[in-house]
């Protein structure tokens, strides 16, 4: 990798001021950036380790539902007991990510930020409908997730904390690219007060919201009405380890999965 | 299970301490006094004229040493250490192999500059500052198509890019079986390209030393004798006495780490031009790039048969990709490791072979775990598979039907092989029983209820290690001998070290052959230490590839043991006044027959090293042999491998849910170990069968699954519970009787699986499928199938 400056503050507000640096970048679990650097398929000038901000760490029940800090491990969301009472899915989900090593640096405010197409989190947090607390504003995820690695976040804009509603049911099924164990397909599947949300990743550019499950399983939440319901393959992703037609075979399949696992 | 640590004893390994530890001395771990540090600039390009080279700004780069490229390379190419002969006679295209690139490079990865500097960043970062001018050509990829009429060229004086044109066997009567065949079956076979992947990835130290003109190469190898020679006498003309290679613990090889490689000569050289010691140490893309790559044949096979299914006659016709360059053994893996084992375990009286060996534009193709055999096997095992359901005859029976008799041996087979021993109806009763091959239509009911498809495979396979004898393959092109090595040192007060020319680098011999000569001369085994790897300190010895160890390296033991005990029975015939004639020696005993006079070998060597009262006008003191072995065949062992299979229609996803190795690889000295062994191989068997492939892009060239991101390697959970077995019958013409064991998982398995995810898929329409059957293939192949069934 190639040198930079290191700081740790330990503060929001602080992190914020290391980050106006040009070429300045934020790290938290660093499970993407570091690979990256050690590629030298990156170059910044400063990291901004956000590990050192107590504010952005910890979980709390709150309002019915989840309120989770940035700066927690997948590895904590998996093993916390409130996370697995209100939403068993998203400690399911959390402790499916990556490998143990990835479960115990990674972060959900990373993985959010990043948006990897093929991550876990942001389909968990566009399924659940969560919404996304920064230093400057909430965003819900339906205007979030801006495709590939792109999200809303703007410059020195940090997430702080992401809150998830207590869906009535929730199941989380993905098939792994046999490769990276990255998902292949993963599809998060939630009955909520306001209907029923499936948002699929590794499928397409990035997360989305398959409108298909969403009106067959707003019929009938049931396993046989995912497998049933053909998704469009127009958009998908189509590389060594799966056409796109594969993939909407796959997305039914995990729906269906899903449904069948939903707590 | 025989108790202790002698012959047949599971003793743990010796080695595993130090390993679990942390305390391997690895090749990344030896750092040498004023040690600079080597990044090699590669080529981006799978072929282009280099136009220029522009080091100027990188030459003023911080802590940088020297820069240097094929413009300064002075010295010798690679060479290739097997010649094989076309079908004309004419001898293989051998093209110019330099360590750093001259005019071209071939392939993504070749060297085109090497960066020495004071530290691996500085190298690096002064390596982003040379200017290299390409001018990029089209390359040639992929094999199937690479000898067709106007394809580009990767060597002007390889004609349609045939290195060589080869046969075996003979064609006349096998076009005559062909005539009077009731039933032909074919098929067209791709036996895909796999990386390596060892663990520790290849990593070279070079040192220079001034004052003695002596240069000393730390290198991660399976034979440092052969690289002392190769890179010796031939690249960087270094006579043996003035160059020593150690190669140290070595994480893993499979074959990979036979080879002579660019980089083990770049550093030495270097060492020598600086004066200074030069590490490099590849990084795993680097691995991925460069490493000798496996396997990567096209073929087309047919079988002709009678009216009862018995084998008349085997046709083949494979393309072989041998990457850009010849590397060290490339040549002769399609040819004397491939096509001599289309005999298999079958009794087919004609056989014709022809093998085309092809350049291309990728990374070098050679030897892999297995090295021919899983490709023979895999083109076999599929393709009786085949004839069985076209003929209809179980496919069980059908191999019984033309198995080679128990009673045949020694069994010419048509293609050059003569087989010593083995019984191919016990190790396939001993597998059909323990998989309950019998209950399988049950079972596969069971699955269908749930909604998954059941299938079951097999594989009745054999192999040749060890191979030898020297005058044989000398004769086949080899340019090497290929005997072994061992000397035995048995020290004044009793311990023993043991010196041996092969190489251990996760087989685990510090454990076998401490087991071999502790058994053998009755001495503990805690007292036994096995010494490898430093051409300085071991006798020369071609190292560990071919599952030869203890079949070669092994006997060549007991032969120095052998020598041993006749030396030290002449000693305790002195000292017990007798005559040597009524010397006995047995667990460590020497005693004199009829009476109750004894003495302990350490009673001997410390006599040997003492000689107060010795026969020295007769005998010289100590207590050292040295033996070399060069065996009078190969050794074949063989087996039956049976996997049960479940795949998910909806995801494709194929499940194994039992497998089946019986084996008979001979004589077993540490059973643990040969269970390690087999359940490696069967590892690496599933990651061909069902995960692993390299794949090319075929207009550009570059490496597509150069990470583990894209390159599917296989986990734990990717591999089931084995049941495995032994069916023991011995070699017939080595000391030990052994066989080997190393490569079984990986040349018996892929067949086995792949029959398997046919057998399921059979009721769905499937006919054929490519290794590796990802769940994706299985999927589309579904897909296929039922629109098919649909028009």
């Amino acid at each position: 990798m190639h040198n930079f400056t290191y700081s740790r503050p330990a503060s929001v507000a602080d992190a914020v001021k290391a980050l106006g640096a040009a070429d300045a970048r934020p790290i938290s679990g660093g499970q993407t950036l570091l690979p990256t650097l050690r590629a030298r398929l990156a170059e910044p000038s400063a990291l901004v380790d956000l590990g050192g901000i107590a504010e952005l760490k910890g979980i709390k029940a709150e309002a019915g539902g989840i309120t989770i800090g940035a700066g927690t491990t997948h590895a904590e969301v998996a093993a916390s007991a409130d996370v697995k009472k209100t939403i068993p899915a998203l400690a399911a989900l959390a402790a499916g990510i990556g490998d143990r090593q990835v479960r115990n640096r990674g972060t959900i405010g990373g993985s959010l930020a990043n948006n990897d197409p093929a991550a876990d989190y942001p389909a968990a947090a566009l399924g659940l409908g969560a919404t996304i607390r920064t230093n400057k504003r909430e965003i819900k995820a339906d205007d979030f997730f801006k495709g590939m690695f792109e999200t809303a976040l703007g410059d020195g804009e940090i997430i702080t904390a992401v809150h998830f509603p207590k869906p009535e049911k929730a199941g989380y099924a993905k098939f792994r690219q046999p490769a990276s164990r990255f998902c292949l397909v993963g599809v998060l599947v939630a009955k909520t007060a306001g209907g029923v949300r499936v948002a699929v990743t590794g499928a397409g550019p990035g997360v989305y919201r398959s409108k298909e499950l969403e009106a067959a399983l707003g019929s009938s939440f049931s396993a046989d009405a995912a497998k049933k319901t053909k998704v469009s393959s127009s958009g998908l992703n189509n590389d060594l380890h799966g056409s796109a037609e594969y993939r909407a075979a796959l997305v039914s399949a995990m729906a269906a999965q899903a449904v069948g696992s939903a707590g | 299970m025989p108790e202790g640590t002698g012959i047949g004893a599971s003793v743990k390994r010796k080695e595993d301490f130090r390993f679990l530890t942390g305390r391997g001395t690895y090749t990344d771990d030896i750092n040498r006094p004023g040690q600079t540090y080597a990044y090699i600039l590669r080529s981006p390009h799978a072929a282009a004229d280099i136009v220029k080279i522009d080091t100027s700004k990188a030459a003023k780069a911080p802590g940088v040493v020297a820069i240097l490229t094929g413009a300064d390379y002075d010295k010798g190419g690679l060479p290739a250490g097997w010649q094989i002969h076309s079908k004309d006679g004419s001898p293989m295209i051998e093209p110019p192999h330099f360590p750093l690139c001259k005019d071209k490079v071939r392939h993504v990865g070749d060297q085109v500059a090497l960066v020495v500097a004071e530290t691996y960043a500085q190298a690096r970062d002064a390596a982003e500052l040379i200017d290299v001018t390409y001018k990029e050509t089209t390359p040639v990829v992929s094999v199937a198509d690479a000898d067709k009429p106007g394809q580009p060229q990767v060597w002007p004086e390889a004609k349609n890019n045939v290195c060589y044109d080869w046969h075996i066997g003979d064609k006349a009567a096998t076009d005559a079986a062909f005539a009077k065949a009731a039933h032909v079956t074919k098929i067209d076979l791709v036996n895909q390209r796999l990386i390596p992947n060892a663990m520790e990835p290849r990593a070279a130290v070079g040192d220079f030393d001034r004052a003695t003109g002596e240069f000393t190469l730390y290198t991660t190898s399976q034979n440092p004798h052969v690289i002392r020679l190769l890179m010796g006498a031939f690249v960087l003309q270094i006579p043996e006495s003035k160059l020593r290679v150690v190669a140290p613990d070595v994480g893993g090889g499979f074959g990979s780490k036979i080879f002579h490689y660019a980089e083990e000569a770049l550093v030495t050289w270097a060492a020598g031009k600086v004066e200074r010691p030069v590490k490099w140490t590849a990084e795993r893309s680097e691995s991925f790039l460069t490493d000798a790559h496996g396997r990567d044949h096209a073929s087309h096979a047919e079988l002709a048969m009678d009216k009862d299914g018995k084998f008349l006659g085997l046709r083949v016709a494979t393309k072989a990709n041998m990457g850009a360059y010849l590397s060290t053994f490339a040549p002769c893996v399609p040819t004397y490791l491939y096509a001599t084992l289309l005999a298999g375990v079958y009794s087919t009286p004609a056989i014709y072979a022809e093998v085309k060996a092809l350049f291309t534009n990728t990374a070098v193709v050679d030897a892999y775990r297995g090295a021919g055999r899983p490709e023979a096997t895999y083109l076999l095992e599929r393709l009786v598979e085949k004839a069985a359901r076209e003929t209809g005859i179980d496919r069980v029976e059908i191999r019984r039907k033309n198995f080679i008799p128990t009673n045949a041996f020694p069994y010419q087979t048509p293609v050059a092989l003569q087989y010593d021993s083995g019984d191919y109806f016990a190790t396939l009763d001993m597998a059909l029983k323990m998989a309950d091959w019998a209950g399988f239509e049950k079972r596969r009911a069971d699955s269908k209820a749930k909604g998954k498809l059941r299938g079951i495979g097999i594989s009745t396979y054999i192999e040749a290690c060890g191979i030898a004898p020297s005058a044989v393959v000398g004769s086949l092109g080899a340019r090497a001998g290929l005997y072994e090595s061992g000397s035995i040192r048995v020290h004044p007060t009793g311990s023993v070290t043991v010196f041996t020319g092969t190489h251990s680098h996760g087989q685990g011999h510090e454990t076998t052959f401490a087991q071999l000569v502790s058994e053998g001369l009755g001495i503990p085994i805690e007292n036994v230490e096995v010494s490898h790897g430093d051409t300085n300190k071991i006798p020369f010895g071609m190292g560990t590839y071919g599952s030869r160890s203890l079949a070669v390296g092994g006997s060549a033991l007991v032969k120095a043991m052998d020598k041993i005990i006749a030396k030290a029975k002449r000693i305790a015939a002195h000292l017990m006044e007798a005559s040597v004639a009524d010397i006995e020696f047995k667990d460590g005993k020497f005693t004199v027959v009829g009476t109750d006079k004894v003495k302990t070998i350490g009673e001997i060597a410390l006599t040997a090293y003492v000689p107060h009262n010795y026969p020295i006008t007769e005998l010289e003191p100590g207590l050292e042999e040295t033996a070399f072995y060069d065996p009078l065949n190969f050794t074949y062992p063989g087996g039956c491998h049976i996997c049960e299979v479940e795949i998910d229609p909806d995801t494709g996803q194929t499940t194994i849910l039992k497998f089946t190795a019986v084996d008979d690889i001979g004589r077993v000295i540490n059973p643990m170990i040969v269970e390690g062994q087999v359940h490696g191989g069967v590892a690496q068997g599933i990651g061909q069968a069902l995960l692993e492939a390299a794949a090319y892009d075929n207009e550009s060239g570059q490496l597509l699954t150069g990470s583990y991101m894209d390159y599917a390697m296989p986990r734990a959970d990717d591999v089931p519970n084995i049941a495995v077995a032994n069916h023991v019958t011995l070699c017939t013409h080595n000391p030990l009787g052994a066989k080997g064991v190393g490569e079984v998982g990986a040349i018996g398995l892929p067949p086995a699986v792949i029959n398997a995810v046919l057998d399921a898929l059979r009721p769905v329409g499937v006919e054929d499928i490519t290794m590796p059957a990802t769940p994706y293939k299985v999927w589309s192949a579904m897909q296929s199938a039922s629109k098919k069934a649909a028009e």
